[in-house]
């Protein structure tokens, strides 16, 4: 049974105080990357790429692009905070045991760090859709769906990252996840050519990858159509949401409480 | 009096190690409470399941009146008691100041209560020049009165302290001394595990010794130096066989050690003027008994791991 109350909020309030001192360092990868990628393909690439066609619609490469690097922006701001984040507040940092001598319990930590972990998603995409919308890459009002979008996917891939950090033996564990899942998605998840270009096997895996949802729903908001196929994806990155959750509080009481 | 730890056969593994092996104990309100042993001895796993961190094995435990195994009661006793763990687990990016603000949040102390309760316990360490500086520029001795105040943010009813002075330099141990004995003058209820006797002797009105998980004694410092250790201790280097015989002979209460030998004594002078006139041959002192004598005639000279 886990007994969770509102008191993870004070976990998410300890971390946002840590980003507010140390946003100035913490804001610039989460920003810089993505665009130095949609600089290097949007720019680079398009003249090779020309137009994609996507759902028989036809967009200019950097467009096709830039909601997938918004996705992948998502996946890395979340997933890195609750792997390699949480890791050193609960392994180097002792940071959980001093919480554990407080009213606060477990899984209200865990909780606080998962949602901390979604919020990191929300604000580096936030970031970095307010710089693409100035490129006009983004269509409004639908754009502003991105926002919760972004929590929800950020929940899903905090959980992941959580789930890992409670199972990995030590740091450099985080390798494995990061060869056999992130990166695979990163390339193949329809983040850089749409996925009926590959044989069909491919894209049956494809379509197992949460990031490939993500994808479909951030593409179907920026560029259209948005239809009941997002709903699809939206309930099939719920699902790793509600199995990585209470997957990552189980695993977490196991680690450490002794 | 009433019991502020109340510990009845209290037990604790780790698959087939057994860390507490039914111990029974009780705390009282307003004393400070030892617990002493060497490493390895079970004094971190029965102060762990005494702060909530630790479920138990078996036996039962109640804190201020709660009953632990219960979740619900086990929130109230977090909510009251303040805990200096082993580590300096402060958070490395705030500020003195921020890290005792930041923990006061997790017991409900609403922003400027907590701001103010900081600033007095700053004072309380001697920081209050220092409210703004980076965890990261502090001492180890700093850093162990920046933890003790955090554990003080909630202005608990019992202060529970996991050998607080481990690693410090004599001067910040002496430091930390004094501003224990300075909450012992409040009267607050503090419950201590140490391995070091002079802080036991200092700090604690009663104690108890423990190894493997069991309980050798309990009493006042004074009364177990009495009863185990004597008034006075002899010690010899480098004993003659003839030395031997006479405390054989007389009957005496000693430990050979090899190169060196303890008497333990009470007509000290006498005895004392007889052992160094006849028998003293490279070194001979008298010295009254302390609390590591009891300590390690109870649990043994040789090395823990």
């Amino acid at each position: 049974m886990f007994v969770i109350s509102s008191r993870f909020l004070r976990i998410w309030q300890r971390n946002f105080a840590v980003y507010r001192k140390t946003w100035k360092v913490s804001f610039m990868p989460p920003l810089l990357e993505p665009l130095l990628y949609l600089a290097a393909f949007g720019l680079g690439m398009s003249t090779l790429v020309g137009e994609v066609s996507w759902r028989n619609r036809s967009a200019s490469y950097i467009v096709f692009i830039a909601p997938a690097l918004l996705s992948v922006n998502m996946m890395y701001n979340s997933f890195f905070e609750t792997t390699y984040g949480s890791y050193v507040r609960m392994y180097y940092q002792k940071t959980f045991d001093a919480m554990l001598a407080t009213p606060l319990f477990l899984e209200e930590i865990i909780t606080g760090e998962i949602i901390w972990g979604a919020t990191k998603s929300v604000i580096a995409s936030s970031i970095m859709l307010f710089i693409i919308s100035l490129f006009g890459l983004i269509r409004y009002p639908e754009g502003l769906l991105l926002v919760p979008l972004s929590f929800l996917a950020g929940l899903a891939f905090a959980s992941i990252g959580m789930y890992f950090t409670a199972v990995v033996r030590n740091i450099d564990l985080f390798n494995l996840p990061i060869f056999l899942f992130i990166t695979p998605m990163f390339l193949f998840g329809g983040t850089f050519f749409p996925l009926d270009t590959l044989p069909g096997w491919a894209q049956a895996l494809a379509w197992l990858l949460p990031l490939t949802h993500l994808v479909e729903i951030t593409r179907a908001i920026a560029i259209g159509p948005l239809d009941g196929f997002a709903l699809w994806n939206l309930l099939y990155l719920a699902l790793f949401s509600a199995l990585f959750f209470p997957l990552a509080l189980v695993k977490m009481r196991k680690r450490l409480i002794k | 009096m009433e019991a502020v730890v109340q510990a009845d056969a209290l037990r604790k593994t780790f698959g087939t190690f057994t860390a507490v092996d039914g111990i029974s104990f009780s705390a009282r309100r307003g004393e400070c409470f030892g617990i002493l042993g060497p490493n390895g001895a079970g004094k971190t796993s029965t102060i762990r399941m005494i702060y909530g961190f630790s479920p138990l094995s078996g036996g039962s435990l109640h804190v201020l009146g709660q009953d632990v195994t219960s979740r619900r009661q086990l929130r109230k006793v977090k909510y009251r008691i303040g805990v200096c763990q082993q580590d300096n687990n402060l958070d490395p990016e705030l500020s003195i100041l921020q890290n005792l603000e930041v923990f006061a949040s997790y017991f409900d102390v609403p922003r400027p209560d907590a701001t103010a309760r900081a600033l007095d316990l700053l004072k309380f360490i001697a920081l209050e020049n220092r409210r703004d500086t980076p965890i990261p520029e502090l001492s180890g001795g700093l850093m162990r009165r920046v933890v003790l105040a955090r554990a003080l943010i909630n202005e608990p009813d019992l202060l529970i302290l996991d050998e607080p002075t481990t690693g410090l330099d004599p001067q910040s141990r002496h430091q930390i001394w004094e501003r224990l004995e300075g909450l012992r003058a409040r009267s607050i209820s503090i419950l201590l595990t140490t391995h070091y006797m002079e802080e036991a002797s200092r700090l604690c009105d009663r104690l108890i010794i423990v190894d493997h998980g069991k309980i050798l004694v309990e009493g006042r410092p004074q009364d177990l130096i009495r009863e185990h250790a004597g008034r006075d201790i002899i010690e010899i280097s480098e004993p003659g066989e003839e030395l031997r015989t006479f405390l054989r002979e007389r009957n005496l209460r000693y430990d050979d050690l090899g190169h060196r030998l303890l008497i333990y004594c009470d007509e000290r002078d006498q005895l004392y003027r007889e052992v160094s006139g006849r028998y003293c041959r490279d070194g001979c002192t008298l010295r009254t008994a302390t609390l590591e004598d009891v300590f390690l005639k109870l649990t043994g000279r040789e090395l823990r791991e």
